[in-house]
This record gives C-alpha cells, sequence and structure tokens, in this order.
C-alpha cells in the first residue's frame, strides 16, 4: 500500500501574532511546528502501514526549514520525504495548496493520502476535501475511527448529530479529527534513522492565488469586564446583570 | 444581480436554523437566491424557504448518503445557472461538500467567514486566521465565490415571499456511502449551535462533577455543555464538547466558563461569545481578562446556586 501523510509547518498555537503592512504576519520571533492534526495524520500513516504493510511519504509544500518537520515524521517511522519548497507557502489558498499536492501526489502514486482536518493556521479545513476531488478519490473528512480493508475501508466522521459511519473505496483521502489516534513521539534510534532517510527536494511549482488578502487586523479588545463578587453570595448580582444589563437572561 | 446558491439543511419539516443564517447572508448581498436541498421532505420545505430569502428552491432527487455525489451534483447546478456564488453554513455537513464544490468549480474556498457582502459582481470577505487571533479580509479571483459561514454570526431574513420550486436532477453513487449515524443522546444541543454553552476545566476536579454543569445546562433550557482540552484529553468529556483551537469555535449569546484557566487555545474557541462570564477560585486567572462578569469563588459552591437561580429567573419569566 502506498500511503501519502500531508504534513504543514506552522506557527506553534501559543502565538501572539503581530501583523506587517497591514496584511501580511509578521514572521520575527515565530516558532513553528508540525500543524497539531497532520501529527496525527502521520500516526494514522504509520499505523496503517503497520497494519497492511507498504510504504509511507511524508509531504510538504513549505520553505526549506520544514525539513525539521519533514525529519521528524521520519524519525517516527515515515520511510521517504518530499519537500516542495515554497518560501509563501504561507499565503497560497487552499485551491493552490490542493492543486499543487494533487499534481505531485499524480506523480507519486498512493492509494491512500492523509491529512489533517484543518492546518492551524489559515485554517481553510479544506485541503484534504479539495484534493480527494481533484485527484477523483473517495474521502472522508473529520474521521475518528479508520478501518482499511484491502479495496476500501469504513470510517466514521465527527458530525454535528453524532458520528457517522461511511464506507468508501481506495485510492482515498482521509482528514484526520483529533479522536483518531494519540501521535508516537520519535525515540532516538528512530531520529538517527532518519537521517539517512531519502528526502526529496525540488522547488514548488508557481501557482496563483484566488483569494487575495486586502488587510489583516487583530479582533477588536473584548469590553473590560467586572467581577460581581466571591462565591455563593456574587450569584444575585450576576443573575441581575444578565438579566437588566446584558439582557441574555 | 449575481446569483447565489444557497445549500439548505433541514429535519422534521423544519429548516436548521444555520441554514437560515446562510440564506440571510445571501439575500442581504442578493436578490437572487436560489436555495438548493434534498432528501426526505425536502420537497414541503422548499415551498417555504421564500421567507427565509429564496426566490427559488431547486430539489435535488435521491438519497444524500454520499458527500461526493451531491457534492458533484450541486456544482452542476451551480453551473448550470452560472450562479457567482455558492454558500453553505460551517455545519459538519457543509464543512464537508462545500471543499469538494470548490473543487468541481475550480475555485477555492473560504471556509468559516464571519463577514460576506457583495459590490457588483465581487464579493468581500472576513474570515478569522489563526484560530481568530488574526482577521482577514479578503477578496475572491475565483470563477465562483464558495464560501461557508460560520454559525450564530448572520441574521436569517424574514420575509413573506413563497419560494418557486424547482425539480433539480438526481444525486447519483458516489465513492463513499454513509452506512449509518450513531446519534448524541437525545436531545442534547450541539456547542457550536447552542445559544448558551456552559463549559468546565480542570477545575471541577472529576468528571462526575460535571453532572453539577449538567444542571446548570438544563436550567437554561437551551444550553449544551462544553469542556476544555485538559478534561478532554483525560476523557472526562467527549471531544465533540471541546471547545478552543483543537475543537470547536462557539460564538454564543452567553458562554459561562466553569473551572477554566483561559490558555490561549481555550479563549481562541470562544472569544467572540456575545457575553462571557467566568467563574474561577483564582482571582488572576486569565479568563477574567475576557469575561464580561467574574465570580471568584469554589465552583462547588457557586454553581448550585447559580442553577436554582436561574431556574428561578426562568420560571418567574
Ligand atoms: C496544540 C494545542 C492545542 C490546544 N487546544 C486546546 C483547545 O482546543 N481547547 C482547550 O481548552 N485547550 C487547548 N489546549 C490546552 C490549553 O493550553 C490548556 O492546557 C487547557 O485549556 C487547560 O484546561 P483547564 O483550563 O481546564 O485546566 P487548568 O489550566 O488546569 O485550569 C483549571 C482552572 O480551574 C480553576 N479551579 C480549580 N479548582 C477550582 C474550583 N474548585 N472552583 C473554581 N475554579 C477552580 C483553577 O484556578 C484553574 O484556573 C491546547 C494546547 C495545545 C498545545
Ligand atoms: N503546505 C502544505 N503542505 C502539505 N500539506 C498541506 C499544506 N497545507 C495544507 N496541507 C494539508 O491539508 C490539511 C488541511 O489544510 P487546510 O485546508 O489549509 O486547513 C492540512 O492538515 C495538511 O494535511
Amino acid at each position: 500500500m502506498k500511503i501519502i501523510a500531508c504534513i504543514k509547518r506552522v506557527p506553534t498555537t501559543d502565538l501572539e501574532p503581530k501583523i506587517v503592512d497591514g496584511k501580511s504576519l509578521d514572521p520575527t520571533g515565530v516558532a513553528f511546528e508540525t500543524s497539531f492534526y497532520d501529527q496525527i495524520a502521520v500516526e494514522a500513516a504509520l499505523q496503517v502501514k503497520e497494519q497492511h504493510g507498504g510504504e509511507v511519504t511524508v509531504l510538504t509544500i513549505g520553505p526549506k526549514e520544514a525539513q525539521k518537520e519533514l525529519r521528524d515524521a521520519l524519525a517516527k517511522g515515515a520511510d521517504h520525504a518530499v519537500l516542495l519548497k515554497d518560501d509563501r507557502w504561507m499565503s497560497r489558498d487552499a485551491h493552490s495548496t490542493a492543486r499543487t499536492l494533487q499534481q505531485k501526489i499524480q506523480e507519486l502514486g498512493a492509494d491512500l493520502v492523509l491529512t489533517g482536518r484543518v492546518a492551524t493556521d489559515r485554517d481553510n479545513a479544506s485541503v484534504g476535501v479539495m484534493l480527494a476531488t481533484l485527484l477523483d478519490f473517495a474521502c472522508v473528512s473529520d474521521v475518528v475511527e479508520l478501518e482499511i480493508d484491502g479495496r476500501g475501508g469504513k470510517a466514521r466522521r465527527e458530525a454535528d448529530s453524532g458520528l457517522e459511519s461511511y464506507s468508501f473505496s481506495l485510492p482515498a483521502v482521509i482528514t484526520c479529527q483529533k479522536d483518531l489516534n494519540e501521535p508516537r513521539r520519535a525515540g532516538l534510534k528512530g531520529i538517527m534513522a532518519a537521517k539517512k532517510k531519502p528526502l526529496d527536494e525540488s522547488d514548488c511549482p508557481e501557482s496563483s492565488n484566488q483569494a487575495e488578502v486586502c488587510q489583516l487586523d487583530t479582533p477588536p479588545p473584548r469590553p473590560q469586564g467586572r467581577i460581581v463578587g466571591e462565591g455563593a453570595a456574587a450569584v444575585e448580582a450576576l443573575i441581575d446583570a444578565l438579566h437588566n444589563e446584558a439582557k441574555v437572561l | 444581480m449575481a446569483q447565489i446558491i444557497v445549500f439548505v439543511e433541514h429535519a422534521e419539516g423544519k429548516v436548521r436554523r444555520a441554514s437560515l443564517e446562510a440564506l440571510g447572508a445571501a439575500r442581504a448581498a442578493s436578490e437572487e437566491v436560489t436555495a438548493i436541498l434534498c432528501g426526505e421532505g425536502a420537497g414541503e420545505v422548499a415551498g417555504k424557504l421564500g421567507t427565509g430569502g429564496a426566490k427559488q428552491a431547486v430539489v435535488l432527487e435521491g438519497a444524500a448518503d454520499s458527500p461526493d455525489a451531491l457534492a458533484k451534483t450541486i456544482a452542476e447546478v451551480v453551473s448550470e445557472r452560472g450562479a457567482k456564488a455558492f454558500l453553505t453554513s460551517a455545519t459538519s455537513t457543509g464543512r464537508d461538500i462545500a471543499p469538494r464544490i470548490a473543487a468541481h468549480l475550480d475555485s477555492t474556498i473560504f471556509s468559516e467567514c464571519t463577514g460576506f457582502s457583495s459590490a457588483g459582481d465581487s464579493f468581500a470577505i472576513r474570515r478569522p486566521w489563526l484560530a481568530g487571533k488574526l482577521i482577514a479580509n479578503l477578496t475572491s479571483k475565483a470563477p465562483v465565490l464558495v464560501a461557508t459561514l460560520r454559525r450564530n454570526v448572520f441574521t436569517p431574513f424574514e420575509g413573506k415571499d413563497t419560494a418557486e420550486v424547482v425539480d433539480g436532477p438526481s444525486i447519483g453513487e458516489g465513492k463513499t456511502k454513509l452506512l449509518g449515524i450513531e446519534a448524541v443522546e437525545g436531545g442534547k444541543l450541539d456547542v457550536s449551535e447552542a445559544p448558551i454553552v456552559v463549559s468546565g476545566g480542570r477545575g471541577l476536579k472529576e468528571p462526575g462533577n460535571f453532572e453539577l454543569l449538567e444542571k446548570l445546562a438544563r436550567a437554561f433550557g437551551n444550553a449544551a455543555v462544553g469542556a476544555s482540552r485538559a478534561v478532554v484529553d483525560a476523557g472526562w468529556r467527549p471531544h465533540a464538547e471541546q471547545v478552543g483551537q483543537t475543537g470547536k469555535t462557539v460564538s454564543p449569546q452567553l458562554y459561562v466558563a466553569v473551572g477554566i484557566s483561559g490558555a490561549i487555545q481555550h479563549l481562541a474557541g470562544m472569544k467572540t461569545s456575545k457575553v462571557i462570564v467566568a467563574i474561577n477560585k483564582d482571582p488572576e486567572a486569565p479568563i477574567f481578562k475576557v469575561a464580561d462578569y467574574g465570580i471568584v469563588g469554589d465552583a462547588f459552591e457557586v454553581l448550585p446556586a447559580l442553577t436554582e437561580a436561574v431556574a428561578r429567573v426562568r420560571a418567574e419569566g
């Protein structure tokens, strides 16, 4: 089975972002990591390989520095890494990212592609699903349980009304939701082995954006609130405020 | 005027509130709003969509149990009609089909929009980035504007007209098939849809104590129970209840945080709530920085008193 996990290098979730030029994220002092859900995608890829055999390739569009995130996945057990170099990877829209990934995946060949539910920078929550459609692959999104058998599989997705179960055919794209698994950590042996594993690097093909950023804002600060009191005795003051002032009760 | 097509969800003869919001957003941008819907009872619901702002309602034939097949059919209708935009609420179904529709239309997607307006044939979009730490103002050069709209942001339209019901194509077979739904406990509201959310964190000490929050939610009548990641990771609560950057984003009328410290990743998921109440025994807890009203105190003392008071006020009407 040829398995590909798509990962993205994103700012850490504790970032307090600053804006430059009115429409760009100030890169000074920003720390990066593999997007939270992409770590789950890598883990899912490794588990499928462990159960069914095959090879895991990790694929990213990102800057040269994204070698770090790729090496981390190799250290966890992925076999092969592909870096499509683009210093402006974070300014790509969902369409341009999905198109570029589609072309590369067609070239590499895949039975199963795993992506995160969402990359925690632009929050598109779309690239995996778009990619599947562009590839003409089956797709289940927001998956919390996954089972592969021969030519297809079953997946449960987290929906508003509960858990939806789907059957799907291979090849497929699965976008990973938090409950799917608990990502492993790379061990020392893995880290050593990763240094010798293949990491292909090439320039990312140019692709234009359809979504154009006109301006970035920070959300307005919330109005100054107040402590209405201490302990159970403060409940009446709270009720009064909710009823008469905020009018939400 | 640009035609906007809106995907509408319904159950038991009623249109989902989230879909009414999406129709409202479309109607505020254009008078040429077409609803598209499918499933059991779609025919009856369709005619009533005029009051929600739709001029026409296209009813697709066949079961909606394959998202790829549904998306393909919708994309065909969008192309055929030359619509300039396709909108859906960012429900779990909307989030699943919209990127597929965008891909068929060779267009990008704007997810979880909090602002949507039109100027002639172009659209202006606002949407959060970095879990709401930034707001991006965008324009689209896509052939068709495809967007999902965040819930509890847009206002439904209130009209008097009836929509013209049109028979649409039938949904074909897809590569994925819905086998079944394991519904959440009967009558339980989803945190991202509920007008009131009462959330608990590690300050509640143990899973059984969430009963206190359940009681408060019942006293409000229209509240859902939410949770911090710490208690979800500990297995006290299901992930579906997690609020925050790696959980759900909520913007209810009222958000009550109990025993939650207010880490940046939690705040990202609830900071746009209309009114925030925090109950925490630590006066320095960061949650108080975003709260409109705070009570410094022990959750085990405050919660029963609050539940009683809410029940009393609601009974007085
Ligand atoms: C990548 C990443 C993603 C994350 N995503 C999320 C997310 O989506 N959602 C999320 O919530 N977190 C998320 N986190 C975790 C976040 O950083 C915090 O660890 C978490 O929110 C803390 O949960 P808590 O407030 O319940 O617990 P704590 O931080 O332990 O806070 C407990 C609070 O309870 C108070 N307390 C204790 N006893 C009582 C009492 N008897 N009465 C009243 N108050 C009391 C304490 O004063 C304290 O403020 C994420 C972290 C990372 C790294
Ligand atoms: N630059 C990228 N390189 C590789 N994979 C990506 C990239 N951007 C997004 N993805 C994948 O698509 C998923 C969803 O991203 P998004 O739709 O941008 O939120 C991510 O979790 C990744 O798995």
